[in-house]
């Protein structure tokens, strides 16, 4: 296969992805989108396989096949409601491959390349080295904080500023360090060290963001992993790979930048780590009752529910937790042949990833008709008779509009509580994610179901059905 | 002080100013209270319930007159020929008479009054303030009006209002249109509805639509954007277009109700003619109209005030004693009205009176105040129903000045990322430029693509562009063929996890995009 044909072939593959995500952008394209995406993948490995590769097929075929099947089948297995550890750890292995590839091509000592071209060969060398090892530490620590295995609150060490600081210029000096010692031949030892700095720094980053700002985290991976690929493109002076990894790249930044929107928070500060440096002196609030709760139980939730025309479904990363999204959709089929309009209100920060309470949703077969985003109901609410949270707080807190003080003041929320009843599902009243309390709980017309969200919500729908 | 009431003397009018229940309050209020004997018999209310109360029973009607200072009152005092009474007479300059008097329609009355040298306070000039609605008579007289006007209607109408299905044949529901739906009509929708008629209504003033709909009412609508609501929460003039669009309206009823109640009133101004002979004649036989309106002239043309008249098959009726016809119950709500306001009026609970001009509810019922005309007062602070505030302008001021700094922002990166651009091109070499425009090009594409994503694909979009990051692959690929083994090796595992990556991603998107579903 000549250059020629393959250079057509990265051209084509590169349009299909271009496709690809286009057509995502659209619930009626979306499936299409995926399709275009798969054949781009396909023509530029078979292009590459074809036009490149001149040795050792049986380790690429080997490679290939291995890890084809293990990725069929984690996305086989895969629970809905683990769909963001899933990506996340997917993310840590285009890192991990950036820093590989990084490795491998800065062993080959191409000698063809000298004077300028040499230095800047290199410094991409590094940026692709540098980037592949924050996403690869990074989403292992994100993919933990999601899954459970290590704590979702923040944590923040001291100085932590400073911290970051010094690992920056830390990577600027031994990049200069590499360059140098790179034009003598040499330059393995910066390299290794430059590695270990960025994977603490990945480390550190992921550490100090807490829960509620996961969605931000994970698209902004997915960010970096673009640009990792995007920096391997250009040590490698590969056209497809600049354009695919600049394409993911500024895609995950603008997914980030409309997370962080929806959160009415700066891209910068959510970086810099959780909920600020307020969480220590906020989360003490969160214990003391600040009013009357009122409880309610399955029967009369129920009785409530049947009772109204306008229902509002809000769900939240309790809904996820709990496995619940089935029976919500169980209950929304018994109240909707009882001619009640239900409709689901999904704040974008809900759940842990960007779009999770779609997924959830659509999961569990909810028409997505019926779904809508936040702001093209929140001024409906006046008109619903019930909203039911299901294990969402920070996105139904008024005090994000009413307590300027709050650490979520400005976060555009759900103003669930100007409709006529709003029922929490909760498992007790701890604060949310946020170590915010939330007046909602306490105000006259909001009823708590204390429970399991799942079980709660089966006897709901029992009582419903009955 | 002592309050006096005689008997009302206008004839047909059954309503008397206190009842006992009334009476025992005002006793409370530091008031000594005198009624001239028979003044509640029409009401069905005795003296001697009036003497338990604490009332004093006066035989003689000048001297409960002469000794009372405040007279409360039904109708206007009025001459009476046919009994040798005039009641302008028995007033002095001490009186404060409080009763209906409608000054704008009797400003002889008025000026009358005036020269006597009394105070006067109009129960009918009590602006509709919320605080003043305790003592606002025209709504509890309406509200009276709009509930007996549809048992009127009953009474002349020969069938059931309810629907009924009987061992003896099927009963369709009588089919009631109420015209005007303020405090009268909404009385008569309440009433006709508990009756089980199927009831419409129609109003000039859209905002009536919900308290319609809350009655259970059918509310019509007209194809036409006007808003008839004029000050003070009553109703205005219409249009020429719009009044010609409601008639077609009414004509379309016309012929498919068997009872129409109208209730429409424009303040100070004659009742607008909304019933036409015609459609009178298209209505069915046994057919009922009841016109609230009819001492202001009557909506339907062929009202005759007072009377009923049966025209083409239909049943007119032209009452104007409506709240009259409920003697007690209208008494009783209008005792209470003037309770209220005497209470208002006597902050000290002992008896005396001040007529205070800073308080609004007193000001706009005072129309004379020491023989000098007060009326009409100042246009009311609040109307009933506050008009929505413009709220659209300082929002707009807000989003134009974000838009500002946004620009600015922009303009500011697009220099600073000019400038970093030209130094790198002043030094890069030019095969470096090439890729390097590739990549902000591709950057652009990747920006205007995902701009208008759909909030609900974020999860699928992320694993997607996660499964394209994956052509790093190219990368491992282009390294494997190395005879160098640790390369070989390196390159070799980095196919192996980006081809994880490459069959998870797409897999799992294809998984969740076959989950969205309509």
């Amino acid at each position: 296969m000549t250059q020629g044909i393959v250079t057509v072939s990265y051209i084509g593959a590169s349009i299909l992805f271009i496709l690809a995500l286009g057509g995502l952008s659209h619930q009626e394209t979306a499936r299409r989108g995926n399709l275009y995406g798969m054949l781009g993948m396909g023509i530029a490995l078979l292009a590459a396989i074809f036009g490149v590769v001149t040795a050792n097929y049986p380790i690429l075929l080997g490679g290939m096949v291995v890890g084809g099947f293990v990725g069929l089948i984690l996305a086989r297995k895969v629970e809905m409601t683990q769909m963001p550890e899933l990506v996340a750890i997917l993310h840590s292995l285009v890192g991990l491959a950036a820093v590989l590839v990084g490795y491998a091509n800065f062993l080959e000592h191409d000698t063809s390349i000298t004077g300028i071209n040499k230095t800047i060969h290199d410094v991409e060398t590094y940026l692709g080295i540098l980037i592949g090892a924050v996403t690869f530490s990074g989403s292992i620590v994100a993919f933990g904080k999601l899954s459970g295995k290590i704590g979702g609150k923040p944590m923040l060490l001291p100085g932590r500023h400073w911290l970051n600081l010094i690992l920056l210029i830390a990577s600027f000096w031994l990049c200069a360090d590499f360059v140098e010692q790179s034009a003598m031949g040499n330059g393995v030892s910066p390299l290794i060290w430059m590695t270990i700095v960025a994977l603490l720094f990945g480390i550190h980053m992921v550490m100090a963001i807490g829960g509620a700002d996961m969605p931000v985290v994970v698209s902004m991976l997915n960010s970096y992993s673009g640009w990792a690929a995007a920096a391997t493109g250009f040590m490698l002076s590969n056209d497809l790979l600049i354009v695919v990894g600049a394409l993911v790249g500024s895609s995950g930044a603008i997914l980030s930048y409309i997370m962080c929107r929806a959160m009415n928070r700066k891209f910068l500060s959510v970086i810099a780590g959780g909920f600020g440096t307020s969480e220590g002196t906020t989360s003490a609030g969160s214990g003391e009752q600040a009013g009357e709760v009122t409880s309610i139980d399955a029967e009369e939730t129920a009785a409530l529910l049947l009772d109204s025309k306008e229902i509002m479904i809000i769900p939240g990363y309790g809904m996820a937790v709990a496995q619940a999204q089935h029976t919500v959709n169980e209950i929304t089929k018994a109240l909707k042949a009882k001619k009640i309009n239900v409709r689901f209100g999904i704040h974008p920060v809900a759940g842990r990833m960007p779009g999770h309470m779609n997924v959830l949703l659509a999961e569990a077969k909810v028409p997505y008709d019926i779904v809508y985003e936040m702001d093209e109901i929140n001024d409906d609410f006046s008109d619903i008779d019930v909203s039911i949270v299901i294990g969402a707080n920070d996105i139904v807190n008024p005090s994000a509009q009413e307590e300027p003080n709050s650490p979520i003041a400005g976060m555009p929320v759900l103003e669930v509580w100007k409709g006529k009843t709003t029922i929490v599902l909760k498992r007790s009243m701890a604060s949310g994610y946020a170590g915010v309390d939330n007046p909602l709980f306490y105000k006259e017309n909001t009823r708590m179901l204390f429970g399991d969200a799942k079980q709660s919500l089966d006897a709901v729908l029992k009582a419903v059905t009955s | 002080m002592r309050i006096g009431v005689p008997r009302e003397l206008y004839s047909g009018e059954k309503r008397v100013a206190t009842t006992p229940e009334v009476a025992e309050q005002l006793h409370k209020l530091g008031f000594s209270l005198a009624i001239e004997a028979g003044a509640g018999q029409l009401a069905n209310f005795s003296d001697d319930a009036y003497r338990e109360a604490g009332a004093e029973v006066i035989e003689d009607r000048k001297k409960l007159w002469a000794d009372s200072d405040i007279i409360l009152k039904v109708r206007a005092p009025a001459e009476y020929p046919e009994q040798s009474i005039n009641e302008l007479e028995l007033l002095e300059g001490k009186h404060t008479l409080i009763s209906f008097l409608w000054p704008a329609q009797n400003k002889d009355l008025l000026n009358k009054l005036a020269t006597i040298g009394c105070s006067v306070l109009a129960v009918d000039s009590i602006p509709r303030i919320s605080r003043a609605q305790k003592m606002d008579a025209l709504s509890s007289m309406a509200n009276i009006a709009g509930y007996r006007a549809v048992v009127e209607a009953s009474q002349h109408f020969g069938r059931f209002f309810t629907g009924q299905i009987t061992a003896a044949g099927k009963v369709p529901p009588a089919k009631v249109l109420v015209i005007g739906a303020g405090v009268a009509g909404l009385a008569a929708i309440g009433a006709a509805k508990s009756m089980g008629a199927i009831v419409r209504a129609f109003d000039t003033r859209p905002e009536v639509k919900e308290q319609v709909e809350s009655m259970d009412a059918e509310f019509l609508m007209l194809d036409f954007e006007e808003d008839g609501t004029g000050e003070g929460g009553y109703a205005k003039v219409m249009s020429d277009e719009f009044i010609k669009a409601e008639m077609e309206l009414f004509a379309r009823q016309a012929m498919d109700v068997d009872i129409i109640i109208t209730t429409a009133l424009i303040p100070g101004k004659p009742a607008p003619e909304l019933i036409t002979e015609g459609m009178v004649e298209s209505m069915k036989d046994g057919s009922v109209i009841v016109d609230l309106a009819a001492e202001q002239g009557g909506n339907c043309k062929l009202t005759e005030r007072d009377e009923v008249v049966v025209k083409h098959g239909v049943t007119i009726i032209g009452y104007t004693d409506l709240p009259s016809r409920l003697a007690a119950q209208s008494s009783q709500l209008y005792g209470t009205n003037l309770r209220h306001l005497l209470n208002d009026m006597c902050p000290e609970k002992d008896g005396n009176i001040t007529i205070d001009m800073e308080d609004e509810a007193v000001r706009g019922a005072t129309v004379i105040h020491k023989g000098e005309i007060t009326w009409p007062p100042p246009a009311p602070k609040l109307s009933a129903t506050p008009k929505q505030p413009p709220k659209a302008e300082p929002e707009q001021a807000v989003e134009v000045k974000e838009e500002k700094s946004g620009a600015f922002g922009l303009l500011a990166t697009f220099i600073i990322g000019g400038l970093c651009l030209l130094g790198l091109g002043a030094v890069a070499p030019p095969e470096f430029m090439s890729h390097f425009t590739v990549f902000v090009l591709a950057c652009f594409v990747g920006y205007m693509v995902i701009w208008n994503v759909s909030p609900s694909l974020h999860t699928p979009l992320m694993s997607v562009t996660n499964a394209i990051s994956s052509i790093i692959i190219i990368g491992a690929l282009i390294q494997i063929s190395s005879s160098n083994t640790i390369i070989m090796y390196t390159a070799g595992f980095a196919i192996l996890i980006t081809s994880i990556n490459i069959v998870g991603g797409f897999a799992v998107t294809q998984r969740m995009l076959q989950m969205f579903r309509k």
